[in-house]
């Protein structure tokens, strides 16, 4: 039982940056702007807010001090690529250089000890519930916070003009242009909410998930988030699901490597990624469902005509 | 009292033309003004300079005397300027009602809003689905779409640019009404078609473009048609001539009981479909679009397969199963009704565009594009058709509406095909080279190709066709000899009413049409 306790809720916060990160890139992707930086915002966000807490601020401010990281790099790619019409692709790789660069950088005086942990919320009454209280409701806030972003986006897109707004941008900014709507700005705000959103994401490492910090600490998982996206075919639910696959099979061979397993742990490290991406292949097989979920003009440079 | 709009001295260049030199013109609150001019004279760019999608390079706009400096689109509808694209500015993914909520200032209320959507078009006789999704909508309907966008709010300016080239002839009555209206109350309409009689009919002024200038201002309720398309090409009107059709013994096009059921609910059925086009004669397909002509034009141009290959045989082989490269083997050339994505790559140069579908006439050798051959085949076509583009490396993009048309029916025709399947071939095209583009139609015919011309334009359809079918609800009706019949009978099976059995003058057997 309690192994069972500990998969479920080491799955849980394992998906949790994922979802902040493939959210955010979510919104950016809908809008027609392609930021592959995911990396290099999440590192800017860990390093900034693991600064902060040994700076001595509070939790809920070094987690803000992440997102606003985030954005702030991301702002970088949102002047290079929306302003300057840089090519998508050059510029978001660009910005996950850099952002692994810089945070190295900052990070070379915070020194290797651990800091103390965001602590899990005690609800009353439900935290103490057995089962149900270790199962679902003694999680750090960022984990409730993720959830609740999932619902806000996807209410966000489907349900609000903003987002139809932003997913219509995302089909044809020309279109979008032609009836009124300031495209260059509308994505400037799409990037910039991404990159606070991968800030947390990082912050959520960084405070977290593992509380010290190691250069490079995000090991690839700004670029799973990028690939969570795209084989969700764009879709928020799928993002999710996605999210806790990779968080589930991430804690499975970590148990499997703990108990001893017979198969090289190279083969156990590679399953998270190959399962997720299988399953996900496996649900989008639907031709025309995609097309209607792809935001068509995707990583294409727009300037309105003159 | 200020002009509700003045423009002056307006210019803009594009890379090797300029499509507007030096234009002035002033329109008052309540007026009704036409632009004319022929394909590629300017107009559309008038239009986007005036609501801000375009810049000019020099002049001034003042609305209700108020200068308007460096606008776009949205400070244009912020004051009060709506616009009905030529080439639509619809979103492909959504539904109508997204569509139209975009622009819309009301609350986002998608209930309320389609209700509205579907009382207003259908009392502007042009009834529209709120629910589809745009990308399965025909041209026509996504015309409707434009419209009732624009009529939704109130303008002050109302700039429709070819509103009506693929509207029937009910809706585009319904329409003069709404506008007539529209401008008692003192809203402005600057309207553009190269439909003369309908111009003489709405319009209070007109502005005569010619090369990007202003040649001249009339009053068309007081000038004949004759003057204005002098005005517009600076000639004479070349005239049509129509030879008696010489029909093979053969069918080179025979489609024999055709059912297939729509891709979805919102298509149409095609229920038990069965004509033969011959070689040397041109059948013309009338019907209000929506009623399963884009279901058959699927069929037919190997968009879409059907399991029973020989429910359609070309030149007496079964095709029904076969790609669409397949049957351009086999002699087929078509011209599909959207120019813009589905004629033509708009981002594409014109000479890459005649490789797409020419790939026969030695354009494409060993699988590699041989470029000067493409390029000369597509300046072959500049040619012939009078296309006004800077030469076969313009883009599709860059070409005026009509010329693009101009230049997609002319790739086709180019080909020599055994078979021509064409949409809407004078599609927003000016009277001088609709009347051109007709003739080659004909020729082509009278050489021996077997043509199917699918309109919704009776007067187009009665000029060249030797027999019509009419389809309706996903039926279609037993030939007509035009000879024999008229636009009345054929407007009467249009909107599916059945007829009785002497009036019916040529079709054979019952007709399968109820409402
Ligand atoms: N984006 C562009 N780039 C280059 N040339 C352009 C562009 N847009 C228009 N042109 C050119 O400007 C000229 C005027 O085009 P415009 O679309 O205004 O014609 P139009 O009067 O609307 O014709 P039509 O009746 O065929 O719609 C044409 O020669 C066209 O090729
Ligand atoms: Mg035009």
């Amino acid at each position: 039982m309690d192994l069972f306790i500990a998969i479920f809720t080491g799955t849980i916060i394992a998906a949790t940056p994922l979802i902040f990160a493939a959210l955010g890139e979510l919104v950016v992707e809908k809008s027609g702007v392609l930021n592959l930086g995911i990396e290099g915002m999440m590192l800017m966000g860990a390093a900034l807010a693991f600064w902060a807490v040994t700076a001595g601020y509070s939790m809920p401010a070094a987690i803000l001090a992440g997102a606003l990281a985030g954005a702030a790099a991301s702002l970088l790619f949102g002047v290079l690529a929306l302003t300057f019409l840089t090519n998508q692709y050059a510029a978001g790789l660009a910005l996950a250089i850099f952002g692994s660069g810089v945070s190295a950088f900052l990070g070379r005086g915070f020194g290797s000890e651990p800091i103390e942990a965001l602590h899990g919320v005690d609800f009353p009454v439900l935290s103490g519930l057995p089962l149900i209280g270790p199962l679902l409701f003694r999680f750090d806030p960022m984990v409730y916070l993720a959830l609740a972003m999932f619902v806000a986006i996807s209410w966000f897109l489907y349900r609000t003009k903003a987002g139809l707004v932003l997913r219509t941008i995302g089909e044809s900014p020309q279109t979008s242009h032609a009836i009124g709507y300031p495209v260059i700005r509308i994505r400037y705000m799409a990037v910039l909410f991404g990159g606070a959103m991968a800030g947390l994401a990082g912050a959520y490492l960084s405070v977290a998930y593992t509380p010290l910090w190691v250069e490079n600490m995000t090991a690839g998982k700004g670029w799973i988030a990028l690939a969570l996206v795209v084989f969700a075919t764009w879709r928020p639910l799928r993002i999710l699901l996605g999210a806790w696959l990779f968080g589930g099979m991430t804690i499975l061979q970590l148990q499997g490597q703990a108990l001893g397993l017979e198969v090289p742990s190279e083969l156990l490290s590679a399953l998270p990624y190959l399962a997720t991406i299988i399953v996900l292949v496996l649900i989008s097989r639907n031709r025309q469902m995609l097309a209607l979920h792809f935001p068509a003009s995707l990583a294409k440079p727009f300037r309105p005509a003159s | 009292m200020h002009p509700r709009l003045e423009l002056r001295n307006i210019c803009k260049r594009y890379p090797g033309v300029v499509a507007n030199d030096d234009v002035s013109l002033a329109i008052q609150p309540g007026e009704i003004h036409a632009v004319l001019g022929e394909n590629g004279a300017g107009k559309s760019t008038l239009m986007k300079i005036i609501y801000g999608a375009a810049q000019a390079d020099s002049g001034e706009i003042f609305c209700d005397g108020n200068p308007v400096a460096a606008h776009n689109p949205a400070t244009s509808r912020a004051l009060g300027i709506e616009m009905v694209y030529q080439h639509f500015a619809l979103f492909e993914s959504v539904s109508v009602v997204e569509n139209i909520a975009l622009s819309a200032s009301s609350a986002f209320h998608l209930p309320s809003l389609a209700e509205k959507i579907r009382e207003l078009s259908l009392r502007y006789g042009m009834p529209i689905d709120p629910h589809r999704q745009v990308h399965d909508l025909s041209v026509g309907e996504r015309q409707r779409v434009e419209i009732v966008r624009c009529l939704l709010r109130t303008p002050k300016l109302l700039i429709l640019d070819e509103p009506t080239s693929v509207l029937t002839p009910q809706a585009v009555v319904k329409l003069f009404e709404t506008l007539r209206q529209l401008a008692a109350e003192g809203c402005s309409i600057v309207y553009i078609s190269h439909k003369l009689d309908e111009v003489q009919e709405l319009c209070d002024t007109a502005t005569v473009l010619r090369n990007g200038k202003v040649t001249g201002t009339a009053r068309p309720k007081e000038t004949t048609s004759l003057e204005l398309a002098r005005m517009m090409v600076g000639s004479k009107l070349p005239e049509m001539h129509v030879s008696p059709p010489v029909p093979s013994e053969k069918p080179v096009l025979e489609v024999t009981n055709l059912s297939v059921k729509a891709r979805d609910h919102f298509g149409v059925d095609l229920k038990d479909v069965s004509f033969d086009v011959r070689g040397g004669e041109i059948v013309g397909l009338a019907g209000v679009s929506g009623n399963g002509q884009a279901e058959l034009i699927a069929l037919l141009s190997g968009e879409r397969t059907h399991g029973r290959s020989d429910a359609i045989r070309i030149s007496g082989t079964p095709a029904a199963g076969l790609r669409a490269d397949e049957r351009r083997k086999l002699g087929l050339a078509f011209v599909p009704e959207e120019r813009l994505g589905r004629g033509a790559v708009p981002s594409h140069t014109l000479w890459e565009n005649t490789v797409l579908t020419a790939h026969r006439s030695g354009t494409v050798r060993n699988g590699l594009v041989d470029r000067r051959k493409a390029s000369a085949f597509a300046a072959g076509i500049i040619d012939r058709f009078k296309v006004k583009a800077n030469g076969p490396a313009s883009t599709a993009q860059s070409l005026s509406g009509g010329n693009l048309q101009k230049f997609i029916v002319g790739r086709e025709i180019a080909l020599q095909p055994k078979l021509l399947l064409v949409s809407q071939p004078t599609w927003g095209v000016d009277v001088g080279a609709s009347a051109f583009i007709r003739q080659t139609i004909v020729d082509l015919s009278r050489a021996g190709a077997a043509v199917l011309v699918v309109s919704e334009e009776l007067d187009e359809l009665f000029e060249i066709c030797d027999r019509l079918l009419v389809i309706c609800q996903g039926r279609v009706s037993p030939p007509l000899v035009r000879k024999t019949t008229d636009r009345e009978e054929v407007g009467l099976l249009m909107t599916g009413r059945t007829m009785s059995k002497d009036q019916m003058a040529s079709g054979s057997g019952d007709v399968a049409l109820q409402d």
